[in-house]
Parts: C-alpha cells; structure tokens; sequence
C-alpha cells in the first residue's frame, strides 16, 4: 500500500516561502510526476515526502498515518536521486544490500533478494563491480535496484534521467514504466521535461513558483489546460500566444493556439493570419517553422516533413476554430470550449 | 538541508568539541588573568592578596620586559623576511621543470619534520660550535677566526635556526599555490608578449598574494611562541639578549616561580597574540564558505 | 608541463635547485653521517665527511644513558593517543559542521581556530598549577589530554574540509535506505572519508610528536617524550657529538619518514584549508 496525502503543507526557509500551500491526494499504485521549471519547489515537495526535509506547517500521511515529523529512516519509502547516490566504497551487491542490511535481515534472505533484484535490472554480471567502474545506465540500475529490494511504500524518483545523454534517457524511460507496471507500486517521479512527465504519469502535478497549478492525466493537462501557464508548459513545441485585439475577437484577454493546431497555406484566405518564414527547423516527420506573423509577432507552426520552406517564404496561417485556447486577464483558462 | 531531527543531533554532536574547548580556552585564560592581579609567589607564600596592576607594572616596567618585546619583534621580523623572500625563490626554483624534484621536495621540505629541540642541538653543536662545528672548520678554512655564534650573536643564531624549520612550510605553501597557477594563464600572457619579470610582477605574484598573507599570517602565530629552540641552545642569554615573551614568561613564572608576575606576562602574550589573530581570521575566514 | 625549456636551462635549473636544496638538507645530512662516527672523529679537524670507522656505539651509548625507548614509546603514545583521541570528538563535530550547517557554523569554525592562536604561555601557568594539584604532571594520560585539546581544532579544521567534499546525497540516500545516524557515519561517511581521515591522523601525528613546550614544561623523567629526551642533551658533557647526532637522528627518523609521506596533506591541514 502506499497512498500519500499533503495536507496544507508550508514549506519557508527563513523568510523565503518555498511553498506556500500544497494539499495533494495521491493514490496507491498511481505513477505521479512533479514537473515544472527549475525553482518551483518540486524537488523540496519530493524532500518533504521523503522525510529529507522537514514541513514548516501541514501535514504528510503516508497511508492515513501521519509521518510528519518521522524521520526518513521510519517511513519505508525508497529514493533514486539524481546524481545515483552510490555507496563509492561497496560493490554494486554491497550498496543493492544496504537496506537491507540496515533492516537487519537475515543474509541468506538478503541475497535471495539481491539476485532477484539484479536478474530483473539485468546486473548479474556486474554485482562485484564498483559503482565507479560502472557507466551511467548501470550506476542507474543499481540505484534503482537498491530502491527496490527493500520493497518500499512508493518509489521517490529525483530527475534520475537528467545526467543520462539522450537515448540511454529513453530507454530508461521505457524502463521505469515497465518497472512500475510491473511492481504496481506507488511512484513519485520529479522533473523539468515535459516530455518525460507526459510518457510516464498517470497523473501529473504541475508546479510553478510553489504552488500546484494544475493536477492531471496527461491527456487533461494537454486537452484542457487550467490556466495560460499549463498551457506554455504542457506540449512541444510551445503554445503560442496572441493578447491584444485578435484575442478580443475571441471575448479573451489572450489566447493560445498550439503549433501542431494550423492549418498552413501558401495563399492567402479569409481570417489567415498573413506571415513570413523566418527559420524552418525539418525533423525529417515534423517540420517547425517560426513564422514571423504581422502585427502578432513570432509563432512556431508544426507541419508534415515534407514541405520544404525557406527563409522569407510568404504563408498563411489558419489556427483550427475548436482549438483555440481563451485566457482571462489573470491567465486563467476560459471554460466553455474548446473541448 | 536537513530537518529540525538532524539539526537537534548536529547540535549534539558538536557538543563535546566545542565543551572541551570552551573550557579549555576560557578556564585557564581566566585564571591566568586572576593570577595577574595577585601577589602570588611559589617562593614567597606570605606574600598574598590582591596585586592591582602591581604585576603590569613590574612585568612591562622591568627593561627585561622591554628587551623581550624587542627581540620578539626581531625574532618574528627577521623570520619573516627570510623566509617569505627565501621561499618564494624556493617555490619558483622547484617549479621550473627540473630533473629530481620529486627527491628535492623531500629534501627542501624535511626541516619542517625535525623537532624544534633537535633542530636547535644539532645547529648548536654540529654548525655553530666555535670549535667542531661545520662553519668553525669552514672559517677555519678560510683563515679566519671561529665565531662563538650563541655568544656573540645570540638572537641573529636563534633566527638562523627557526627561519631553517620555517623556510621548507613556506616554500611548500607558495609552491603550491604556485602550481595551482593555471598553464593557460601563463601561457596567454606569454603569448601576449611579457617577458619573464613581467610575468612574475603581473601574473605570478598577484596570483600568490594570498597564500604569502596567509604564510605571514600562520608563521606569526607559531613564532611568537618560539620556546624549545631558545631553551636547548642560549637558555634566553646572555642576559636577556635572547629572550622573547614567550620565554620570558617561562622565566618568570616556573623558573622564578612568581605566579603573578609571570600571569600578568602571559595575559600581554595572549594580547599581542590577538592582535595578529584577527588578521589572520580574517584571511581565513574570507575563504570559508560555510 | 607543456612549457618548453632548452636543455641548458634545465640544467642551470637543475644544479643551482640542487644546491639549494642540499645546502638546506645538510644540518640533517651531517647529522646522519656523524651519528656513525666515533666521538673523536666527529669533533677531528679538519673534518670528514663518510665515517672513517663506521660504528654503530653511539645509539647503544644513547640507549644506555637516557632510555631512548621509553622515550620514544611516550612519544608514540602520547601522539597517536592525542590524534586518536581528537579523531573520536571530531569526527561527529565536522559531520555536523559540514552536513547540518547552520548560520552560526562559520562563527563556531572560526572561534575554534581562534582557540589554536593562544599563545601557550597564556595559559601556562593555570595549566601547571592544575597538573600539579591533579598529579598530572609527568603523566602520559596529562600530556595526551592537552595534546589532544591543541590539536583539536586542526582536526576538525581538516575533517570539516574533507568531508565537505563528500556529496550530501549519499548521506541522504542512506538515510532513506533505513541508516540510523551511528550507520549513515560509521558505514557511510568514514568509509569515504578514509583517505581524509588517514591524512588527518598522519598530520597530527606529526605535530604531536614535534611539539615542544607543553611535553617540555610537563613533563621530566618519567612521561617525557623525545622532545624532553633530546632536550636532556643541551648541555654538553664531555665528547658528545656523535652521541647527539645518534640521539637526534633517533629523534627525528621516524616522523621524517612520515613526513614526506604527508606533504599535501600538510599544506591544507596548516593552512586550515586556505591552500589546497
């Protein structure tokens, strides 16, 4: 089991509000990431939960039982950290043994438990080894493998992927799914890439300056955007945004419409909006243009990879009329569409 | 970092360091001052009670007093000197590329390991006796007269030989900071045309700043405290012509048992002392990034 | 080094280093080949410079006359027991300073250094007279205990900056893992920090075993360690110098060995971190 719940949780150093006010429900077995840009708080959410730091006021249960001031010891949750944390003097069996050592259980236990652990991270060959001795994707099992013989009460993940290069990033991306689906354990997974919050969640919590702005499937965050923040963080490329009086058209201070939402037309229509390549980037699938559009200034337009465009071409943009995101002058997402 | 937990059991921890050295720095100290204001002699029993200044006044008014200052400052300057000038030579030398420097560092280093009584013994007997000592042969040798080195030039002696314990500490520091001198800066300025005492004046030097303050700084600290090298060679004589502070209160105090008086000479040590200190804290303190 | 030096360069480098640096080694130097001399050779004029008859009398004479073992042994005693005894009250004390720092850390550092720039004389008098009232003078235990309270500060000083480069997140990480503090710092934090540790031990060694004003104004006959033992041969008595010599060498030898084991070391624990 392993349901956890922020009750009003307050988080200040000294005069600096970390977090101001966070209440969470997060169920048992849910994969929930924390994203948000660097500074938001939710790498001390995760620190709170873990026990690492402690609340300034509120309330942390773990299972209905209030942990709040249980030291980390005490709450039976396991972390990955982002630099892996390895023991440098144990070997790869050594650190995978730790918890369980610290559990004082028994050694003929503890090794069952280790093989198991490092047969399902596909570590045997390596459990003599030094965690120095090892490259970054291993040094990343291993940690993972240490979160996991000690069968905790959710898994607490902290940017584990950001020291990894890019396509070692994506298998192990792949990797933690399958682990989660496979344990069925609650998971806490901290980032800054949206990309990695949307493939993996079940539900995400996104966090600006300490405050939780929106709470969701992927899908929710994507479709139905709680407020003008969400929507520039949540989606690749960017969403684009227009205030002033296009926006007016639209009963909205401003409005947002996401790149993957024109419709692209090299002649000119009615209700176009009138621009001019500046940079096209082709992917070879997608193509982005940055299209500087008159009197609304610079929008990044996705587009099928077989177009080509070049610096200066004349075109014309269509945003899709049912996805058109509307924002009131406090950011806030107007709700009657789109849907 | 940390919770309240981990912050109530660091303060645990470093409970018994800072206990045992908030005793040992404040328990002595304050008797040290008691005792200054005392008529208190280990000879004398009958004399007893309160002393006022009587002490000061008898310390600091004594010539002895005024000597010992001197030669303190003379002792400390003249180390200095020698060994921050001598040092930074030194430093330079063994960061040319040279062959052997692995076994010149040991050997330029190895005076900072002999114990300051052995240092002083073997300079008193093996090099500055008049009559077997090594600069006895060497005049000798030359045709001129043995010099009586602790007799006729007691203080110039005793600098001699601290400044040999001190030179290796210095150059080992300075080389260090030297060698931490990136490649690419030097390399830069040479390409921008500085010659070599340019270099030094505008790169090297500049660069070293702080770790010859910081030599300065440290040295003072030990300095001031010479003991054994006075006492195993001129015993503070002839006279007092070898006595700093330091000694001086040894005199004072456990040789001539005047408890008061050798206080009241302590608690000036521990004043000038200071004086230094803050300096250094300072140096230091600039560095740590607690 | 990539710097290009021509090779007569190096050799006038080499030479005037060397010379240097042999004129600097020389009083050690002619302590050694004098200590394997007989008494008459070592004060012959002129003088020479390998041993003539090379003898081995001198540290048997030296043994005899001022018990160069027992010396030695309340040497080691005395600094190793300090350092040791030093290491158990630090260890937890740089944990805290450098895992749980809090605004006043930095003043706390600082006033324990501070501590170390008190003058001995200072408190000499208070010191001997407490000793003398607890029968500690002339003890080894006395002497471990004041050794133990100067050098304190340079082993936290040193332990602080060692430990300071050990990344907080492993700590944590054992934390999570179930570690109790005796856990997170006997199987995680000194297992790492050995090297730092190791350092430190051997640098207080040193200075322990170096020091000279308490273990002289201390101690006499019985506790006294190799500085008072030497110190014991200021006054010459009669043919002497090839004894001294041997005594000295005796005195120095070992900590010379440990010494340039430990130069690095020795720059960043004096300069309390300042120079690394």
């Amino acid at each position: 089991m392993g349901s956890i719940t922020l009750e009003h949780v307050n988080k200040s150093f000294g005069e600096v509000e970390i977090i101001p006010d966070i209440s969470l429900e997060i169920e048992d077995g849910e994969f929930v990431v924390f994203v948000g840009p660097s500074g938001c708080g939710k790498s001390t959410l995760l620190r709170l939960i873990a026990g690492l730091e402690d609340t300034t006021s509120g309330h942390i249960k773990l299972d209905g039982e209030d942990v709040t001031g249980a030291p980390p010891a005490r709450r039976g949750l396991a972390m990955v950290f982002q630099s892996y944390a390895l023991y440098p003097h144990m070997s790869v069996r050594d650190n995978i043994a730790f918890p369980l050592k610290m559990a004082k259980m028994p050694q003929a236990e503890i090794d069952k438990k280790v093989e198991y652990a490092a047969r399902t991270l596909n570590l045997g060959s390596y459990l003599d080894r030094r965690p120095r001795a090892l490259s970054g994707g291993q040094r990343q099992r291993v940690a993972i493998g240490r979160a996991i013989v000690r069968e905790p009460k959710a898994f607490l993940f902290d940017e584990p992927l950001s020291n990894l290069d890019a396509a070692l990033r994506v298998n192990m991306r792949l990797e933690i799914t399958e682990l989660h689906q496979q344990l069925k354990t609650t998971m806490i997974y901290v980032t800054h890439d949206q990309v990695e919050a949307m493939t993996m969640a079940d539900r995400i919590v996104v966090l600006n300056a300490g405050n939780v702005e929106q709470f969701g499937s992927p899908l929710e965050l994507y479709k139905r955007p709680a407020n003008r923040f969400v929507a520039g963080f949540i989606g690749s490329p960017k969403m684009n945004f227009v205030d002033g009086p296009e926006a007016e058209k639209h009963n909205a201070h401003s409005i947002g419409v996401r790149p993957e939402h024109f419709a692209l037309s090299t002649t000119a229509g009615a209700g176009q909006w009138a621009g001019t390549v500046n940079v096209a980037e082709q992917l070879g699938s997608d193509t982005f243009l940055h299209v500087e559009v008159e009197g609304l200034g610079l929008m990044t337009v996705r587009t099928d990879g077989e177009q080509t465009f070049r610096h200066g071409d004349k075109v014309y943009l269509t945003p899709a009329a049912n996805r058109i995101y509307r924002f009131d002058a406090a950011g806030l997402a107007l709700q009657d569409k789109p849907t | 970092m940390a919770t309240r937990q981990t912050r109530t059991l660091a303060r645990t921890m470093m409970a018994p360091a800072v206990i045992v050295l908030l005793i040992w720095m404040a328990v002595p100290l304050a008797m040290t001052i008691w005792f200054s204001f005392q008529n208190y002699s280990l000879i004398n029993p009958m004399m007893t009670g309160f002393a006022g200044w009587g002490n000061y006044e008898y310390v600091i008014g004594d010539p002895s007093f005024t000597q010992a200052l001197v030669n303190t400052l003379l002792l400390v300057g003249g180390v200095l000197l020698i060994t921050v000038i001598g040092g930074t030579f030194l430093a330079l030398l063994l960061d040319q590329p040279i062959w052997g420097q692995g076994v010149l560092r040991i050997l330029v280093i190895s005076p900072f390991f002999v114990m300051p009584p052995v240092a002083a013994l073997i300079w008193k007997n093996g090099f500055m006796h008049p009559g077997y000592g090594m600069l006895g042969h060497l005049f000798k040798a030359l045709g001129l007269e043995p010099v009586d080195w602790f007799a006729q030039y007691p203080l110039f002696s005793v600098i001699v030989i601290v400044a040999w314990q001190w030179l290796p500490f210095a150059t080992l520091i300075l080389l260090t900071a030297l060698q931490s001198l990136s490649e690419e800066q030097r390399e830069a300025a040479e390409m921008d045309g500085a010659n070599a005492v340019n270099r030094f004046r505008y790169i090297i030097l500049p660069h070293m700043a702080r770790a010859i303050t910081i030599v300065i700084l440290i040295q003072t600290i030990f300095l001031l405290g010479i003991f054994a090298e006075i006492r195993v060679t001129t015993g503070g004589g002839p006279g007092y012509a070898s006595t700093n502070i330091t000694f001086l209160v040894f005199r004072t105090g456990i040789l001539s048992n005047d408890i008061g008086a050798g206080s009241a000479g302590g608690v000036v040590a521990v004043i000038i002392a200071n004086i230094v200190a803050i300096f250094l804290m300072r140096a230091v303190g600039k560095n740590l990034d607690a | 080094m990539a710097r290009n030096a021509s090779v007569q360069t190096k050799v006038g480098f080499t030479v005037l280093a060397w010379a240097v640096a042999l004129l600097l080694f020389s009083p050690i130097l002619w302590t050694i080949v004098t200590a394997f001399k007989t008494e008459a050779e070592a004060i012959a004029t002129p003088p020479t410079f390998l041993p003539l008859t090379f003898t081995l009398d001198n540290f048997g004479d030296v043994q005899d006359r001022s018990d160069y073992i027992k010396h030695a042994w309340n040497s080691i005693l005395v600094s190793v027991g300090s350092t040791l005894l030093g290491l158990v009250i630090a260890i937890p004390a740089a944990w805290s300073m450098a895992f749980a720092p809090t605004k006043r850390t930095k003043d706390i550092l600082m006033w324990m250094l501070s501590t170390k720039m008190m003058p001995a004389v200072g408190v000499l008098i208070p010191i001997y007279l407490i000793f003398r009232d607890l029968r500690l003078l002339d003890t080894v235990h006395g002497l471990t205990i004041i050794m133990t309270l100067i050098n304190l500060p340079i082993i936290i000083w040193m332990l602080y900056t060692y430990f300071k480069e050990i990344p907080v997140d492993i700590l944590e990480a054992a934390r999570m893992d179930g570690a109790e503090l005796w856990n997170e710092i006997v199987h995680v934090l000194v297992p790492m920090a050995i090297p730092g540790i190791a350092s430190t031990l051997l640098l207080n060694v040193i200075l322990a075993w170096n020091e000279a004003f308490w273990t002289i104004t201390l101690t006499s006959g019985r506790a006294g360690t190799l500085t008072a033992f030497i110190s014991s041969f200021s006054s010459p008595q009669g043919l002497f110098l090839a004894k001294l010599s041997a005594a000295s060498l005796l005195a120095i030898a070992p900590i010379l060995l440990l010494g340039w084991f430990s130069q690095k070391q020795l720059v960043r624990g004096l300069t309390f971190g300042a120079v690394k």
